[in-house]
């Protein structure tokens, strides 16, 4: 095991995964000569040229369908899309083209690439720098869309994604990469579509994922300390397929859930979860669901409010106290 | 020019046009599902660029894709097959009309989307420049889609990179219904190629030889490492936007010119007078095609319908954990 913080994490697999395939390329904006604007694609250029860590010039649309054209003809594009919120340039491409193009085809193509897209919240970026999309994405057929919580996870999800032939977007917390972790040694791969129990606990599940695991497993502690009561935490990883399988076990052990992400709360995929578990496993449930996400505006620039509008670990500690009162046996025995 | 790629020139294009022809009819008696865009009248291009092309090459379409896709040599039967919507047509009837593929032939699909091919062909352009195959990418477009973002994105992208594509604009004058100069800014689509620094050609697009010629141009500078080339073949729609357009942005009168300027009957009447073929060898020509679309009509209405269920497979590669519901 080694520590190191998350942008080196993925830059250890994106090295990995060139040198084992020829096809690996990078395409995006100040990644070569810059080593990308969060240092994760530092000196990839130096060990694969600037051919395969192509600088492109400022043209969202034309990064995003050029990388769907060297999938369909035998690359593995790796697309760095600087901030999520700029997909909303690529769109077409992205929920048009790519999405739907193997289906449209009759399966007689493929795209096996990677959009990577920095998302969430860091130093007052503002509306359009900040955000977190991923329902926009779990929304579409065609895609899947995983998301690391630690460098670990990271590397690991990114290894996986770069090997799979379908289009994968790969959200990364803008917060995140800084943060420090421990690395297992060799090759090793986080699968897309397995969810991982970072904590044990038998009183309430909370589901989340991204940087909303560290909060969670924080106001987890704090609930065990001074209140004994025990969460258990999922981290999704993988945002579309769902692991559906750690969802509803870890629900049937515990009865109680609650959904913590940093993405808007109103159609999130907080809303997407809650609404499963009512129709597949409702009777396992003792309490209401609770959702915890950003307040529905654009996210503003001030520090004040921009703090204010986001779920933080006293909103999980205190949501979660509310909802064990408010669980089915005591509203019926009161 | 040798008389064989004459006289399949002529083929291409007779191939397209009764294919078409037919088509209308299925629609407009109803057989067909969806709706259909024609080419009718623009034979010369796809016919004229696909013909200077090898079959490892690559091309992107449009909504208005049955020639390019016919012209590249596509089986008709399974294209038939796929506007029926039906389970042995080209895309097992996922596609339909706009989005037909054929990828062994470098067909990187039919789009949807108008001006969707731009930033493709430079994908497929991008490929064969880092495996270092000499292949090239053609992106047919209408004149409609130049006032897309994707064109100045793509056009930069492909000349800043010294891209292998040919960037190939059928100039029908129409942008679906609304006539091209009154929502363009430039006279020809190819004087927009100075702002990328490559070079804009114009062709006459009812002329098969002349589209043909330009296109192998164009082809051998990208082969050759030269970068991409934007060729606008001026042409004219003589259908409708879509089977059923009551056409009300234009007047009968200039539909009947313009027919006089149809690229078949031009190419055969040169044909005659250069002495390649006569009017019987043109005949068969005819019949041979005729006798493929009856084949094709066969096949497709033979061919079973997709089971409901199909429609959950070919959206992914790797499904494990995918669920649809």
């Amino acid at each position: 095991m080694r520590e190191m913080n998350m942008a080196e994490a993925t830059l250890e697999a994106m090295i990995e995964e060139m040198r084992q395939d020829d096809n690996v390329f990078v395409l995006g904006e100040d990644i070569a000569s810059q080593g990308g604007i969060f240092g994760q694609f530092k000196g990839l250029a130096d060990l694969f040229g600037k051919e395969k860590v192509i600088d492109t010039p400022i043209s969202e649309t034309a990064i995003m369908g050029a990388g769907l054209g060297a999938a369909l003809t035998g690359m593995r594009p790796v697309i760095d899309m600087h901030y999520v919120d700029f997909i909303g340039v690529a769109m077409d491409e992205m929920c048009n083209q790519i999405a739907k193009i193997r289906y449209m085809s009759g399966g007689q193509v493929k795209a096996p690439l990677v959009v990577r897209a920095p998302d969430g919240l860091i130093n007052s970026a503002a509306a359009q720098h900040s955000q977190n999309l991923e329902a926009w994405f779990v929304h579409t057929p065609g895609l899947k869309v995983v998301t690391p919580s630690n460098p670990a996870d990271a590397k690991g999800l990114l290894k996986a994604a770069i090997r799979d032939d379908d289009p994968v977007l790969y959200l990364e917390n803008k917060a995140l990469f800084k943060r420090k972790g421990m690395v297992p040694d060799g090759e090793f791969i986080i699968p897309i579509g397995e969810a991982a129990r970072v904590r044990d606990g038998k009183d309430v599940t909370i589901i989340t994922y991204s940087i909303m695991v560290s909060k969670s497993l924080e106001a987890a502690d704090i609930l065990s300390k001074q209140e004994g009561i025990e969460i258990e935490v999922i981290d999704l990883r993988t945002l579309f397929p769902l692991d559906k399988e750690i969802i509803f076990s870890s629900i049937k052990k515990t009865g109680h859930l609650m959904i913590v992400h940093e993405a808007c709360k109103i159609g999130g995929l907080g809303s997407e979860i809650s609404a499963m578990v009512a129709e597949e496993c409702i009777e396992y449930l003792d309490g209401p669901i609770i959702r915890l996400g950003q307040m529905h505006v654009p996210v503003p620039f001030s520090p004040i409010m921009e703090k204010y509008i986001t779920p933080n670990v006293n909103d999980i500690v205190n949501g979660v106290k509310k909802m064990l009162i408010n669980s089915f046996e005591n509203i019926i025995t009161t | 020019m040798d008389q064989h790629l004459k006289r399949n020139l002529l083929k291409t294009m007779v191939r397209i046009r009764l294919f078409e022809e037919k088509v209308e009819e299925l629609f407009l008696s109803g057989v067909l599902p969806g709706f259909v865009h024609l080419y009718i009248g623009e034979e010369a291009i796809a016919s004229g660029v696909c013909s200077a092309l090898k079959k490892s090459d690559y091309i992107t379409s449009t909504h208005r894709g049955h020639g390019h896709v016919l012209a590249k040599g596509a089986r008709m039967d399974r294209m038939m097959a796929e506007l029926y919507g039906k389970k042995t047509g080209y895309c097992k009837g996922k596609g339909g009309s706009m989005h037909i593929f054929d990828f062994n032939l470098g067909v990187l699909g039919a789009n949807g989307v108008v001006g969707g091919g731009f930033p493709i062909a430079v994908g497929a352009g991008l490929s064969a420049k880092l495996k270092r195959t000499d292949e090239v990418c053609v992106c047919f477009f209408g004149d409609g889609s130049s006032n897309r973002g994707t064109f100045h994105e793509s056009l930069n992208m492909a000349a800043a990179w010294n891209l292998p594509v040919i960037y190939v604009c059928e100039n029908n004058r129409y942008a679906a219904t609304t006539p091209t100069h009154t929502t363009t800014s430039v006279n020809n689509i190819a004087d927009r190629a100075t702002g990328y620094g490559i070079p804009g050609v114009i062709v006459d697009g009812n002329n098969v030889e002349e589209v043909y010629s330009a296109a192998k141009n164009a082809i051998e500078r990208a082969r050759n490492g030269e970068g991409p080339t934007l060729i606008e073949c001026k042409t004219y729609r003589i259908k409708g936007h879509f089977v059923g357009d009551p056409e009300r942005y234009r007047s009968k009168d200039e539909v009947k010119e313009m027919k006089a300027l149809d690229p078949i009957e031009r190419y055969i009447k040169g044909l005659f007078d250069e002495n390649v073929c006569t009017i019987e060898e043109v005949e068969e020509i005819y019949q041979g095609i005729r006798n493929e679309v009856i084949i094709a009509i066969k096949f497709a209405e033979g061919s079973p319908n997709p089971e409901p269920e199909d429609a959950l497979t070919d959206l992914y590669v790797m499904e494990e954990g995918i669920y649809y519901a």
